[in-house]
């Protein structure tokens, strides 16, 4: 039975050499392939969830050696809840992206292997297995990014692969560095080594964690180590941008958050307070700072951006604070971004591919002419502000409340007026869709033809399939909103083990 | 332990220090996109040699376990060349992926210079 955790990852790993083989009789094999494949994880996850879920922790070791020596695969309520959340934003993303391409089957290749390296990230109890699969998972977005084959697109993934590489590189040395202090890889048993043989407070512990903080905030994309985010995301097919905006920076908080809790534990922070103050204030700052940016960009995909490196300095600021409050705080907020994210991109993507409107600006009017996108859009936006009833909500609820509570004032005042900024590009971006006359515009140059003809590339058609995903995870933020108790049954058990 | 004696026995590690800060330094600095590529590559291998450094044992041998059993004496840890192993494989993958983004925008851009080419894509 806890072998469906080894085949979690196993599963869409080996479906994705099928597109390729398979590819050679048939011309559009890739989407049935992964439509497939990811019905088969969401049953699997689901069984995995419902486990968790009545018996609690459970783990799986592979090939049979046992956990110290072998390799560990390890299911609890955090990494249930990211392994729900990859599986489900997998099937979905699928639905908007057969109409909206690419079609190619490589691109479906990368697809099922992404999902692969998020699942491997997400399950695994081996600090070493981690970096593999975080670089599996990077590997496959960076072959994601430049899917469309456009010279931009190239650009923004080779960056993002500097970046990421060096970032997941960094990780390898503070790996390295644990290593060397403690002789062991798993999880578990660096935690039980990590004070018992080695203190604290020694260099070579602090000096690791430093590496592993910075290494995995670059995949988190926490400020100031966000610069791959904008590009990556503004650059790549829409169809990409709503996937890995969802899962990618999300596993990678996970993975510091796990790193954090169970490898580090909370005494960590209280012999070495400098590394919890560092942590929070960075995470502290990059609230901020990224809310600044995302209210000053024309770029409806890059705003968007910007406002991801903004709520995942609160996530990492959540996991930094350690009070359970915060902690439960923060995971909702990484789940329910995760939602949201990829249903705005999905709704920018649905406009975009509509209309060729991009920026704020060319939203103009648009309200009354897609009313089901744009109110999807506009619910989700309204859920990343933290209205009432939404997840948004429910997470920055949950991290006000345990800034409060572990005396961090200044997190509370900051998350208070991040949430006023947010609104302000928020409300922008909703203004101009109900509000301001189309004709204060100029024309859109991608809705004319030259010979005034009509248009006939399918990529510029609009599904129904589209929409409705949109709207589902509209549904779903609203939705999530009222399952504070789910959360928190699920969640108890893990903070109580950790904390 | 004595500068002296550190430099003796613990070069290795000032070698991991120096590759990875010039490995770092090339990524950042260079304009050339194959450069920082390579100096990608001097990064991860000084990661590489801090993790086979550490396995090192003073007169220990392979770590090959003979059929018959009896092992005795010292050996050099396996361990970290195992990861060494999967990480270079790891490593050249990336480097696979990351010529092969060089190739598509140098068709684009017919540029290798980072410079030029936002040079060109802003227009």
């Amino acid at each position: 039975m806890s072998a469906t955790l080894a085949l979690l990852v196993a599963v869409p790993i080996l479906a994705s050499t099928l597109p390729l083989f398979l590819g050679l009789r048939f011309e559009r094999i890739g989407w049935p392939i992964a439509v497939a494949t990811l019905t088969v994880e969401v049953v699997l996850a689901a069984l995995v969830a419902h486990r968790v879920f009545t018996d609690g922790r459970f783990t799986h070791e592979l090939g049979g050696y046992p956990a110290p020596y072998g390799i560990e695969l390890v299911a609890d309520g955090l990494s249930m809840l990211v392994v729900v959340l990859i599986a489900i934003v997998s099937l979905s993303v699928l639905g908007y992206a057969r109409v909206a391409g690419p079609r190619r089957n490589s691109f479906y290749v990368a697809y099922l292997l992404l999902c692969g390296g998020l699942m491997g990230v997400s399950l695994t109890g081996d600090v070493f297995n981690l970096f593999v699969f975080l670089e599996i998972t990077g590997l496959a977005t960076y072959a994601l990014v430049a899917s469309d084959r456009s010279g931009r697109s190239a650009v923004a993934a080779l960056k993002y692969l500097i970046i990421g590489t060096a970032g997941a590189s960094l990780y390898l040395v503070g790996v390295g560095y644990a290593f060397v202090a403690t002789g062991t890889l798993n999880m578990v048993d660096l935690s039980n080594e990590l004070g018992e043989t080695v203190a604290y407070t020694d260099p070579l512990v602090v000096a690791s964690f430093a590496f592993v903080a910075v290494g995995l905030g670059v995949k988190a994309a926490v400020f100031p180590l966000h610069t791959w985010i904008p590009d990556a995301y503004a650059e790549s097919p829409d169809t990409v941008t709503a996937y890995i905006s969802g899962l990618v920076s999300t596993v990678g908080a996970y993975a510091l958050a796990r790193l954090i809790y169970t490898v580090y534990t909370v005494e960590f922070f209280e012999a070495v307070p400098l590394a919890q103050d560092a942590l929070v204030a960075l995470a502290t700052v990059g609230i901020v700072a990224g809310s600044v940016l995302a209210v000053m960009q024309p770029d409806v995909k890059r705003m968007l951006a910007y406002s991801s490196v903004s709520q995942f300095g609160m996530i990492v600021a959540a996991f930094g604070l350690a009070n359970e409050t915060a902690l439960i705080g923060g995971v909702i907020h990484l789940i329910g971004h995760g939602f949201l994210k990829t249903g705005l991109f999905v709704a920018a993507g649905v406009l975009a591919t509509a209309y060729g409107a991009r920026t704020v600006q060319a939203y103009a009017n648009l309200g009354y002419r897609s009313p089901y996108t744009t109110a999807a859009l506009g619910v989700l936006a309204l859920a990343l502000v933290g209205i009432p009833p939404s997840i948004g909500f429910l997470g920055k609820w949950y991290i006000a409340l345990g800034a409060v509570n572990a005396d961090a004032w200044v997190v509370a005042a900051v998350i208070f007026a991040s949430t006023l900024l947010t609104l302000l590009y928020v409300a922008r971006l909703l203004e101009t869709l109900y509000f301001r006359p189309r004709d204060s515009v100029d024309i859109q140059f991608d809705e004319l033809l030259a010979d005034g003809g009509e248009r006939d590339d399918p990529s510029t058609r609009v599904s129904v399939g589209m929409v409705v995903v949109a709207v589902a995870f509209a549904l779903a933020a609203v939705g999530l909103g009222f399952a504070a108790p789910l959360f928190e049954t699920v969640l108890e058990p893990f903070a109580g083990r950790y904390l | 332990m004595s500068a002296l004696e550190f430099l003796t026995t613990g070069y290795a590690y000032l070698a991991f220090a120096f590759l990875l800060a010039t490995g770092l330094y090339m990524m950042i600095a260079s304009p050339n996109l194959v450069k920082k590529i390579i100096g990608l590559n001097m990064f991860q291998s000084a990661i590489f040699l801090f993790f086979v450094a550490t396995a090192y044992v003073q007169g220990g041998s392979v770590p090959v376990i003979p059929q018959e059993g009896g092992a005795v004496g010292e050996y050099a840890s396996p361990l970290p060349h195992v990861i060494v192993l999967t990480a270079i494989v790891v490593g050249v993958s990336l480097t696979a992926v990351a010529l092969a983004l060089i190739v598509r925008i140098y068709t684009e851009y017919g540029s290798l210079n980072e410079e030029t080419i936002r040079e060109v894509a802003r227009r």
